[in-house]
């Protein structure tokens, strides 16, 4: 209990700094910028989805469709209903953070029912199928946007105005680790902790693990809604398979290699994928290496798959995840012992 | 566009000679599903999880045979030629059941005793491997796939269309689908297998050797993978390393269809989804298509999660 005030400063730090930053960000370099607002909004999506599959252990692979919903609501609210909205109050400084706040948490309240719709197949449901439902329903998400002339279908939707700045960046990050933080360490919270654990046994001293997994789905939903909103007016620019299985398996990648149910850690990952991924772009680019080399990072996927592989067969805690005290495997000890086989002799 | 509007609301008023042709069209595809099908259903039956990476062999299949029949088939001439493409099959096979048993070695086996979820990461990193490693390798353009044997229509079918292909689809997934049922229901591996999908502890405690018997599943699963990707890309001859996810996912369905870990549930899975996926594309809604597959998923997952065929287990702590 010694940390009990520390959560409420670093969210107070994040977004004064963010606003500080945001303040100098005309003197960073466009591209940089860039960078630094897709690691904010990797960090919101990557500690959003923590809560679901680090915490609640209910293994979702279908953020990227969240983040689709966010995305598209936010940009189509902000981009078609604009006019109205300033003629109401006026074009100032003031009123476009207005609306940007607006449609921020519409696209995130959007996704959050989104969430919901996930989160009840998710009480029936269990580890690999659990992930292959989440998985179709964020397809099934891209196939209607895809499908949805209003938004550019298969086109894409493009003249989202550039509202994403440092500041709205940073303070949803840190927003976004303040309640998920707060949430799982309170005394409410630690049913998330349970649920994965061992279902059965939170389910015998009373736990209503039902709603602690639809609230983890909301929850997380939520954010990956405002991140998406954020990341749509950042490009301006969103098309439908800009949100598709391979964004899902981005957000997860951070997870894992984060830590699953370690907050810092994801963060970290988050910021350090990020970084990794752009840098690769650069190392493509190096005439002095060896071809095949270069063909290598300008695939990362290969990258990613090799880093999960790698991580699984070596640490599949995580680069910050502490194995459960008393031996308890990652996936909860009633979901090892069910499973387990005799051990391979090899 | 009206007149295609118009016709895209036909399927109300199918006559019998469409309906049967949508029948035959979607029987075939059906087929390619049940081949995949059966082995993820295999797989589960006797490790209880999902192997994200064989719809992946499936397109390795494909690729396979996109290299071995130019360099096989001109040894098969005159009266042996129908032998060309069956040595191409069967040589696929053979590859796709060693890359199978591989990657169950390299990926699964030390991570058996583990917690699924540790298994399951793996396994979407193996697909991912195979898939954008396959790019890296083969290129990521679409590549026409050779014919292996002149595709035209029967002919003495009336009205309908019954491609050389499809029959072909038809002969090989109902022959091998009697091999894999004479090999679980009659030799010694087959019964391994059942024992082991029943109850692991006491099979190996009857003296079954696990691990040959899960590289066996993996082995056998992969070939009918194999095969599947052979047959699939005779009909739609446009391949690429990405060609696998959606068939792979899909199959998965089939497999839950049928109740997973069953095997000819697998099978009418597969044939039921390749039917419904058809139908569906040839009406109004053709662009819903993909997202079909995965309704139906959501649907039996909530109302009868344990598939046509399958038996509820109820968990015990």
């Amino acid at each position: 209990m010694k940390y009990r005030h520390i959560k409420k400063w670093i969210l107070l730090a994040g977004i004064v700094l963010s606003a500080v930053a945001s303040h100098f960000s005309g003197a960073i370099n466009s591209y940089y910028l860039q960078i630094v607002i897709f690691i904010g909004i990797n960090i919101t999506l990557a500690v959003s989805l923590n809560l679901i599959n680090g915490y609640t252990g209910q293994f979702s692979l279908g953020h990227a469709g969240f983040m689709a919903i966010g995305a598209y609501v936010s940009a189509y609210l902000s981009t078609e209903h604009s006019t109205a909205f300033f003629k109401t109050f006026g074009t100032n400084f003031f009123s476009i953070d207005l609306l940007f706040i607006g449609v921020l948490i519409a696209g995130g309240f959007v996704a959050s029912i989104a969430g919901l719709i996930v989160g009840v197949p998710s009480l029936r449901l269990k580890g690999d199928y659990l992930a292959i439902v989440t998985l179709g329903f964020g397809e099934i998400i891209r196939v209607l946007i895809q499908n949805t002339d209003a938004v550019g279908g298969p086109r894409g939707y493009s003249g989202i105005a550039s509202y994403t700045t440092l500041f709205w960046t940073y303070s949803v990050a840190a927003i976004t680790i303040y309640v998920v933080v707060s949430l799982v360490d309170s005394t409410y919270g630690r049913g998330f902790l349970t649920v994965r654990d061992d279902e059965v046994a939170a389910e015998a001293v009373g736990i209503n693990t039902t709603r602690y997994k639809v609230t983890a789905f909301v929850l997380g939903a939520f954010f990956a809604g405002v991140a998406g909103g954020l990341y749509a007016h950042s490009t301006t620019y969103i098309n439908p398979s800009g949100f598709d299985f391979q964004r899902s398996i981005e957000i997860v990648i951070m997870v894992i290699l984060g830590g699953m149910g370690s907050t810092a850690g994801v963060t970290f990952a988050a910021i350090l994928l990020t970084l990794l991924l752009e840098y690769l772009r650069f190392v493509s680019g190096y005439e002095w290496l060896p071809e095949i080399v270069r063909r290598i990072a300008q695939n990362r996927v290969i990258i990613y798959s090799l880093v999960l592989i790698a991580l699984m067969l070596l640490r599949p805690q995580g680069l910050f995840g502490r194995l459960p005290r008393r031996g308890i495997p990652v996936g909860g000890m009633a979901a090892s012992r069910r499973t387990k086989l005799p051990a391979a002799s090899a | 566009m009206d007149d295609r509007r118009f016709l895209d609301y036909a399927p109300l008023r199918m006559t019998g000679t469409e309906f049967l042709q949508q029948l035959i069209n979607g029987l075939s595809l059906g087929a390619f599903y049940a081949l995949i099908a059966l082995g993820y259903t295999m797989v589960y039956g006797v490790l209880r999880f999902i192997n994200f990476a064989h719809g992946d062999v499936f397109m390795i299949g494909a690729f396979c045979g996109y290299y071995l029949s130019p360099r096989l088939l001109p040894h098969f001439a005159g009266w042996m030629t129908p032998l060309g493409p069956i040595s191409v099959l069967v040589l696929t096979m053979l590859i796709c059941a060693l890359l199978g048993i591989a990657i169950e070695k390299i990926a699964y086996r030390p991570l058996r005793s583990r917690p699924k979820l540790t298994v399951l990461i793996t396994a979407i990193g193996v697909s991912l491997f195979l898939e954008y490693g396959g790019q890296f390798a083969f290129g990521a353009d679409p590549k026409s796939f050779p014919e292996l044997m002149p595709d035209r229509a029967l002919e003495g079918t009336g009205a309908l269309t019954i491609t050389t292909t499809q029959l072909a689809a038809y002969i090989v997934t109902i022959s091998l689908l009697v091999a894999l049922t004479f090999i679980v229901k009659r030799t010694r591996l087959g019964m391994a297998m059942r024992a082991l999908s029943n109850n692991a502890t006491a099979a190996a405690l009857m003296g079954v050797n696990i691990d040959t018997v899960v590289s066996f599943t993996f082995g056998l699963g992969s070939a009918l993978a194999g095969a599947g990707g052979i047959l699939f890309a005779l009909s739609y001859p446009s391949i690429d390393p990405l060609m696998g996810l959606l068939p792979g996912i899909k199959a998965f369905v089939a497999a839950v269809l049928g109740g997973i870990g069953n095997i000819p549930g697998a099978a009418v899975g597969g044939i039921v989804l390749g039917v419904v996926e058809t139908f569906v594309g040839g009406s109004a809604f053709s662009t819903y298509r993909d997202a079909i597959a995965f309704a139906l998923l959501i649907i039996i997952l909530l109302f009868r999660p344990t598939g046509i065929f399958g038996r509820a287990q109820i968990e015990k702590v």
